[in-house]
């Protein structure tokens, strides 16, 4: 058990929400006031869950943390909370970027700042919840709830396509929430019907009977869901309208923590739940994983606008996320995780990145740059290592989520394996040719000459996160040895519950450096 | 001939008293006070509501012991005193105070009469009170003309308006075309059973009796009858319109009230009375559910008119309440006493918002009329904010909640084609609702109207206030109401 007192996960979902609410209460002329006691809000937020990393015992495979209450006793769901080795990662990536983008909106967002900081701390809370929630009708309230502040942002905030683009994201996201909705309702009858007791807890869920059929059509409904959100080739149309049109802090914590949703949802319900239908389905979804990787990475090679180009290679790296769960195997499904976080630092810093030179230039046309690293030094240091961070440089920490999501579909996938290699030298392709042209060359506007470099508050915000992709890509070590339990532990399941044929076993488990690691994988 | 009185059960009625009396009080008080102090006349409806209230809650204990029977009957069968019966006059009770507050300051800012409003208000509770207890087919038939009466009146309250004019004719044509369907299947279905109590109707057919095809007709008859008054498709054609026509007051009345009331008596009649003909409805009122959630829908996608497209709105939900009545059992039947009450507090809150907004000014009734809104009233527009999310089942509100019992109640039922096409309606309806968010906050101002009032009412703040404490509440502690939900059908659904 957890070794610390308190309901520690209940505070990180209750303090943004109060922050919230006393923001509410300031008046919306103090613009300075509101902004800093947002950022100290999630500034608390963010200390509070280091406890979590600090006390979290990476030996133990089950949930950790853990709070129960009676919530709605009569339909059988109740407040449950616990954090393991899969949603820890993600849940310090939440509380660490939403400082980061509340920091970056401090000179991004001009007009009503009240409403757009309380909606950053609700968004917090609601992040949050959906990556603790562990009784399904809970993890569905955040999970819809957390629409409604990212529906505002895109949509109050964003830029002049911003209401259709916050339309689409809400009824991309809502069409697939419903079904998987009745899936949640459907599956806790049917556990009631075997063992009599009708609940929503998540673990109690886990492992009950299902019949092949049943398990085929429930997989689909919650697998849509996650789809739409992760968003795997084909549904992932509403991705590039949202990220274009949305703030750089919504797009910050869109990348970086809203698509992360998507993944989990699949390592934390979809295949511990549904174990024979995801091999099943292991075939269809790795093919759209391949061609999301690869469509991504083509369509991010042509696009014009950097938001865009951004936003598409998202696909492309959700795609390998996708494969190395999908592989199901220790290796694969850890570089899922730690590819999960890479992505939220690598791509929110991108966006980031775009936000200030947006705010100096006004234009995130490719075209209107070149020759950025003369004038903006700084900036265009910060720049490099995100975008070798992005594509995979041994060192950072980009390179080794896809080596771990490489080498462990290699086993199960070759084929999968091989053609998705092509995507990371895409990856190459389209963000080396973007930072030539953006960053070398000759100015082809006046305007870039005068450019201011990054100041104080702008270097505030990129180094914590250029700090973390330095030390996740040096010592992977701390984030994967605390995964390992949740994962074996997941894996196992599965394989209990399928035959043995259908899921390869992992390699044997190397307790050790990544070194070891490594050469176990050979 | 000796008459021989019935003996009396003063009991069931205690919570209809205060109600009449109300009504009949504040009839007479409106010609002793002067212009100015006419507000006197809604206080004293306020607590004519409150006691009956109150009573309501003090005749839960009397039906609580099991011993001494869950049930009590005033007059032969006339009017039914359960759980059931107590629940329906809360929400009613619940329903007409916030009507009451909502309508102070419009129809102070329209300088009308007061007096007769408030007590057509009561009287019209108490029909639906009425309907909601009645154990026998003409009190039901008695409560529905009751109050249907007093709403043809309010909806033309505007005497000088012609389109509350035309809302009223077209109320008062159709509901006499629905009330005529209804009591000509009483006729029938007294002919086929001798009676019209619904004990003694239930007695008849477990007796073994099959139902006839005369039977079977008045059965069909009374669906048709209760279609019309909850406005389901393809009985709905009256409603658009009647809504759109009423004074808002009334509208935000009749959606909340009438379904309500509607729906306890279709509920008891239904359940109690005609379960052997249970298959065949529930065939026929699947179809129902379905036309009328996407009818309902699908037509206030294109609605520019508030008012209009909330009486779609309206519609569509009724829709969601017949997947609940199909799916039946006991989650059924307790998944629509929970979506009433949501359904009540998330649409006269949505009214109380459009109501506060108006002032002293022209109402607000197109949507591009809220453009910028959110900005110039928020505390206003975010409580309508809340109701539209409510209305479009998103979490953490009322309205998901009620979603959530409903579809679940489905798919227990094995209603799984129903309950998809239910979740699928609802998603097309978040698109209308979340437009009106859009206007209020994504766009800016287009009409050179002042926005802000002059003045605002505060008791419709009181009741937008009310509502939207309501809907969250419900949406993030439902287990109460839906244990008391529970509680309440033990009489009608066993």
């Amino acid at each position: 058990m957890s070794q610390m007192s308190g309901p520690i996960l209940s505070m990180l979902i209750a303090i943004p929400m109060c922050g919230a609410l006393l923001l509410a209460c300031i008046d919306g002329a103090r613009d300075a006031l509101i902004k800093r006691l947002a950022l100290a809000v999630s500034g608390l937020d963010l200390l509070l869950s280091m406890s979590v990393y600090v006390y979290f015992d990476a030996a133990q495979a089950g949930m950790q943390f853990v709070e129960r209450a009676s919530w709605i006793p009569s339909i059988g769901s109740s407040y449950l909370l616990g954090v393991d080795g899969i949603s820890m990662p993600l849940l310090l990536l939440t509380t660490f970027l939403t400082p980061i983008a509340i920091l970056a909106s401090f000179s991004g967002v001009a007009s009503r700042v009240k409403a757009y900081m309380i909606c950053m701390l609700l968004l917090l809370s609601g992040m949050i919840g959906v990556f603790v929630a562990l009784d399904l009708v809970l993890f569905y309230v955040f999970w819809e709830g957390m629409l409604i502040p990212m529906y505002f942002l895109i949509g109050v905030w964003g830029g002049p396509r911003r209401i259709y683009a916050t339309l689409k994201f809400v009824l991309f996201t809502m069409a697939g929430s419903v079904l998987m909705l009745l899936a949640m309702i459907a599956l806790a009858f049917l556990h009631q019907g075997s063992t009599g007791r009708l609940t929503f807890d998540l673990l109690e869920l886990i492992g009950g009977p299902i019949p092949y059929e049943t398990q085929l059509w429930l997989f689909a409904a919650f697998g849509l869901a996650f789809a739409i959100k992760v968003p795997m080739f084909p549904f992932h149309t509403w991705l590039p309208d949202a990220h274009v049109e949305a703030p750089t802090a919504g797009s910050v914590l869109l990348a970086g923590v809203l698509l992360k949703m998507g993944t989990y949802g699949f390592l934390r319900f979809a295949l511990p739940l549904f174990p024979e239908a995801a091999v099943a389905f292991t075939p269809l979804i790795s093919v759209l994983a391949v061609i999301g990787i690869l469509y991504g990475a083509l369509v991010a090679m042509v696009q014009d606008d950097l938001k865009r180009l951004v936003a598409y290679s998202s696909v492309s790296h959700l795609g390998f996320v996708m494969l190395g769960i999908f592989a199901m195997n220790l290796q694969a499904v850890e570089g899922s995780i730690l590819q999960m976080v890479n992505h939220g630092l690598s791509t929110g810093a991108l966006f980031l990145l775009i936000g200030m030179i947006y705010e100096r230039r006004h234009t995130r046309i490719i075209e209107e740059f070149g020759g950025l690293s003369r004038t903006l030094p700084r900036f265009a240091l910060c720049f490099l290592v995100v975008t070798m961070s992005s594509i995979g440089l041994p060192g950072l920490n980009g390179f080794v989520g896809e080596f771990l999501i490489l080498t462990g579909t290699f086993r199960v996938h070759k084929a999968f394996a091989v053609i998705a290699t092509l995507g990371v030298i895409l990856a190459a392709v389209y963000m080396l040719w973007m930072w030539q042209r953006v960053m070398w060359g000759t100015s082809r506007r006046a305007e870039n000459l005068t450019l201011n470099d990054i100041g104080c508050r702008e270097m505030a915000i990129l180094v914590p996160i250029i700090l973390l992709i330095l030390w996740i890509g040096l010592n992977p070590n701390p984030l994967l040895r605390r995964m390992d339990a949740s994962v074996i532990h997941l894996l196992e399941g599965m394989r209990s519950a399928t035959s043995e044929v259908q899921i390869p076993p992992s390699p044997p488990f190397v307790k050790g450096g990544w070194g070891d690691l490594v050469r176990s994988t050979n | 001939m000796e008459l021989v009185l019935p003996q009396i059960d003063w009991a069931p009625f205690a919570p209809l008293i205060p109600v009449a009396l109300g009504g009949l009080t504040t009839l007479v008080t409106d010609l002793y006070l002067p212009p100015g102090r006419k507000y006197l006349i809604a206080i004293l409806s306020l607590m004519a509501i409150a006691a009956s209230i109150l009573l309501s809650i003090c005749s839960w204990g009397l039906v609580l012991d099991p011993d001494l029977g869950t049930v009590r009957y005033g007059i032969h069968d006339a009017v039914v005193l359960d759980r059931f019966s107590l629940f329906f006059y809360l929400v009613l009770g619940l329903v007409s105070m916030l009507t009451i507050l909502l309508s102070m300051g419009y129809l102070d800012a329209a300088a009308a009469d007061q007096g007769e409003y408030y007590s057509l208000v009561l009287f019209s509770t108490l029909g639906m009170m009425l309907m909601a207890a009645g154990g026998d087919l003409i009190v039901i038939f008695l409560g529905l003309e009751t109050f249907s009466l007093a709403l043809y009146t309010l909806a033309g309250f505007w005497k000088a308006d012609l389109r509350s004019n035309e809302s009223a004719l077209k109320y008062l044509l159709l509901g006499a075309f629905a009330s005529a369907f209804f009591l000509y299947g009483i006729a029938l279905i007294y002919g086929a059973t001798g009676t019209t109590m619904l004990r003694q109707i239930a007695a008849f057919l477990a007796d073994g009796h099959p139902p006839a095809p005369l039977f079977m007709i008045g059965g069909g008859l009374l669906l048709v009858g209760f279609g019309f008054k909850i406005a389901s498709v393809p009985f709905h054609m009256w409603a658009p319109d009647v809504y759109e026509g009423a004074p808002t007051s009334v509208t935000a009345f009749m959606i909340a009230g009438t379904k309500a009331a509607a729906f306890a008596a279709f509920l008891r009649v239904f359940l109690l009375a005609l379960p052997a003909l249970h298959v065949q409805w529930s065939v026929a009122i699947w179809v129902l559910a379905v036309l009328t959630m996407t009818v309902g829908n699908l037509v206030a996608l294109v609605q520019s008119n508030i008012k209009r497209m909330l009486a779609y709105s309206s519609i569509a939900h009724a829709g969601y309440l017949l997947v609940a009545l199909v799916a039946g059992g006991s989650s059924g039947v307790a998944s629509i006493l929970f979506y009433l009450v949501a359904y009540a507090l998330m649409n006269l809150g949505a009214f109380a918002v459009i109501i506060a907004l108006q002032g002293r000014e022209q109402e607000r009734l197109l949507l591009t009329d809220y453009a910028g809104l959110g900005w110039q009233r928020p505390v206003l527009a975010a409580c309508m904010a809340v109701f539209m999310f409510s209305l479009a089942g998103i979490p953490p509100t009322a309205g998901f909640m009620g979603k959530l019992y409903i579809f679940s109640a489905a798919l227990e039922g094995h209603y799984l084609g129903l309950a998809v096409i239910g979740v699928l309606n609802s998603v097309v309806s978040v698109y209308f609702y979340l437009r009106v968010i859009v206007i209020m906050y994504m766009s800016e101002a287009a009409s050179p109207r002042p926005l802000v009032p002059t003045s605002v009412s505060v008791a419709a703040v009181l009741a937008v206030v009310m509502s939207v404490l309501g809907t969250l509440h419900l949406g993030l502690f439902p287990a109460g109401l839906l244990d008391l939900a529970r509680q309440s059908i033990a009489a009608v659904a066993g």
